[in-house]
């Protein structure tokens, strides 16, 4: 059994093909969050779910049931949108309970269920305002609580924190893991925010230019990328990715000789690919140390940025066009142009080759 | 902002200058709607009637028959701006929001309509009306105020700004097309339904060569018709014209009024929106 299965999804708006065959399977209970570059297709994607948009080619499914056809309100989905889209004119309370008026529930059956909504989403005294007199975090409760009321079979989040304050959106990230394990309904969220998909989603999809480019719960996603997309995607500050050419690949590892003329080991199996391969070398910011490490790259500071608790300085090499980015717990602020050695571990290299496919790492 | 013409005293003089200037001629005509008959022709013409009297209204009710055509055109306006608002706003609104086939074509189209002067389509319109026997009825009058590229303009400018996200919303809670446009759409466009139901009335109301062209009877005119056809008849009687003018002025004038609220907010919520 599959909450939502997608086959062979298109969808083309003119002559511009968006979604370009997607096939992708989410499991009952599943929360899963849709990430990926902006304009790649996230939104048309969860439209074409939702049944707002058509697929051009492909089936879609939903609790095993192909519901291409099926009008949006017949496929047991709700939607919140980005903009809240609450209507004006109606209390909280007739929004909410619009979808519940409309299905021919009785009166009391639905105020029942809109007063345990508000209840569990703590609007319950705003019940007789009008959107307008809600707070930006209030308005999106109430547009979750009028998901919640039609007990679908699927929810659908496109950006629903996107248009709150910083603080505010720790806090409904919060509420937004606590509601799905409460109601254990299947959740698919999209978002651009990399904390919000790596501490809500059971399983992340990077979707990248219509295609999808790697399907895996969040730890997958950060250790194993499978391509250099999802490497430089998945993680903040992003991966340094270093060109170089393949010298060696043996039992124990492979050995990379970079662009900038330093050759440095990998921890992982590139037998596949013959030595003189080009491939790019893959280091987080977070795994490189100044003077540390078994592999050594030299490098002088251009600038850092302080954030407390860590430190981000970035870092140039001679014959290297991007610039090295480093993060380190702890304050120290590298003067500009002094030179260093910066250092990082074999077995946290990820080495991708040509096309831009990751070789498997060891251990 | 503040500065240069900064004495309130002098603006506001000449606000009310010009505000008096403006009112003077329907201040006249009530004035003399009032006269004795004969009265308006003295030189120099009074400001105020020396003896005020109904007697004009009367005779204005009495003998001519007005209080028919007063009901005509209130009939025909009240008739042609439902009927206009009616097609206006839906087609507005599809416009706008909904996707079918050649939209954005025929929209095109119907701006490019806009350029053809209305007194060139009457000969053509009146032949095709005469064609489908309508020439003569009310309905003939009725049918060209139906829809307008202007109207159907505006509201579909207006309607831009409704959220689609709120009618998908709409459709996800399971309301059809019928439900979202009275439900969703129709409470978001009230600014717009009332401005555009002013104008309506007032184009009707105040129109006088269309009816002219279409209405032979003369138990069918409409009011400015009628006072055209009574100041044929009465050309000195400058009273009765006024009272008749007085007649048809007032009640739009008030109407107008009545809804300024809503109608100037319908002209600022466009760009101004929350
Ligand atoms: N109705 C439409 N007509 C034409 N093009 C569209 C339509 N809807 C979306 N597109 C195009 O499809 C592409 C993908 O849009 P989509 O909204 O799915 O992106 P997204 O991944 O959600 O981006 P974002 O993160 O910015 O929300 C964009 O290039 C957009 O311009
Ligand atoms: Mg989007």
């Amino acid at each position: 059994m599959t909450a939502v299965a997608l086959d062979s999804i298109r969808k083309s708006f003119g002559q511009t093909e968006i979604l370009k065959g997607l096939d992708l399977e989410v499991r009952p209970g599943e929360f899963m969050v849709f990430v990926g570059p902006s304009g790649c297709g996230k939104s048309t994607l969860l439209r074409v779910i939702a049944g707002l948009e058509e697929a051009d080619e492909g089936v879609v499914r939903i609790g095993g049931e192909r519901v291409n056809d099926t009008a949006p309100a017949k496929r047991g989905v709700a939607m919140v949108f980005q903009s809240y889209a609450l209507y004006p004119h109606m209390s909280v309370f007739e929004n909410m309970a619009f979808g519940l008026k409309l299905s021919g529930r009785s009166k009391a059956e639905t105020r029942q269920a809109v007063e345990a909504a508000a209840e569990a989403l703590g609007v319950s005294h705003l019940l007789e305002r009008k959107p307008r007199e809600l707070s930006g975090g209030e308005r999106q409760r109430v547009a979750i609580g009028r998901a919640i009321v039609r007990e679908p079979k699927v929810f659908l989040f496109d950006e629903p924190l996107s248009n709150l304050d910083a603080a505010l959106r720790v806090r409904m990230r919060y509420e937004f893991a606590r509601l799905h394990e409460r109601l254990k309904t299947t959740m698919i969220y999209v978002t651009h925010d990399q904390v919000e998909a790596m501490t809500l989603a059971d399983r992340i999809v990077v979707l990248n230019a219509g295609r999808i480019e790697q399907v895996g719960d969040p730890m997958t996603l950060y250790h194993h990328p499978a391509n250099l997309f999802v490497a430089g995607f998945i993680g903040s500050p992003s991966m340094n990715l270093l060109p170089g050419v393949l010298e060696a690949a043996d039992a124990d590892g492979a050995r990379v000789r970079l662009e900038t003329g330093e050759t440095v080991r990998a921890a992982v199996d590139a037998s596949a690919a013959a030595p003189g391969a080009a491939v790019t070398l893959g280091i987080r910011p977070e795994h490189a140390r100044i003077g540390e490490g078994e592999n050594r790259i030299t490098a002088r500071a251009r600038f850092a940025e302080l954030l407390g608790g860590t430190t981000v300085s970035y870092w140039e090499r001679e014959g290297a066009e991007a610039s090295f980015t480093l993060q380190a717990p702890g304050l120290h602020e590298p003067a500009p142009g002094e030179p260093a050695e910066l250092g990082f571990q074999a077995r946290d290299c990820h080495l991708f080759d040509a096309r831009g496919a990751a070789f498997m790492r060891k251990g | 902002m503040k500065g240069r013409a900064s004495n309130p005293l002098v603006v506001n003089g000449a606000l009310i200058g010009l505000a008096l200037v403006a009112l003077f001629p329907l201040f006249w005509m009530i004035s003399v709607s009032l006269m004795q008959p004969g009265e308006a022709a003295d030189v120099p013409p009074p400001l105020l009637p020396s003896d005020p009297t109904f007697e004009n209204y009367l005779r204005l009710f009495g003998q001519t028959g007005m209080g028919r055509y007063f009901l005509n055109s209130l009939v025909l306006a009240v008739s042609a701006t439902a009927l206009s608002l009616f097609f206006n706003v839906t087609a507005g609104y599809a416009f706008a929001k909904l996707r079918f086939k050649g939209r954005d074509t025929i929209f095109r189209l119907l701006l490019a309509a806009l350029v053809i002067p209305a007194q060139v389509a009457m000969i053509p319109l009146f032949l095709m009306l005469k064609e489908m026997g309508l020439i003569n009825t009310y309905l003939g009058v009725l049918v060209p105020t139906m829809a307008n590229v202007f109207g159907i303009f505006l509201v579909r400018q207006y309607a831009l700004s409704v959220p689609t996200e709120m009618l998908e919303a709409a459709r996800l809670d399971g309301a059809g097309e019928i439900r979202i446009f009275a439900s969703i759409v129709l409470p978001a466009l009230r600014p717009i339904i009332v401005t555009l139901g002013i104008f309506a009335f007032l184009a009707s109301w105040n129109d006088f060569l269309w009816p002219l062209i279409v209405l032979i009877d003369d138990d069918m005119y409409t009011l400015p018709v009628a006072i055209a056809a009574l100041s044929r008849e009465h050309v000195q009687d400058a009273e009765l014209m006024m009272a008749g003018a007085v007649v048809t002025v007032l009640p739009v004038l008030f109407l107008f009024l009545g809804l300024q609220r809503f109608y100037l907010r319908g002209l600022l919520l466009g760009s101004v929106k929350g």
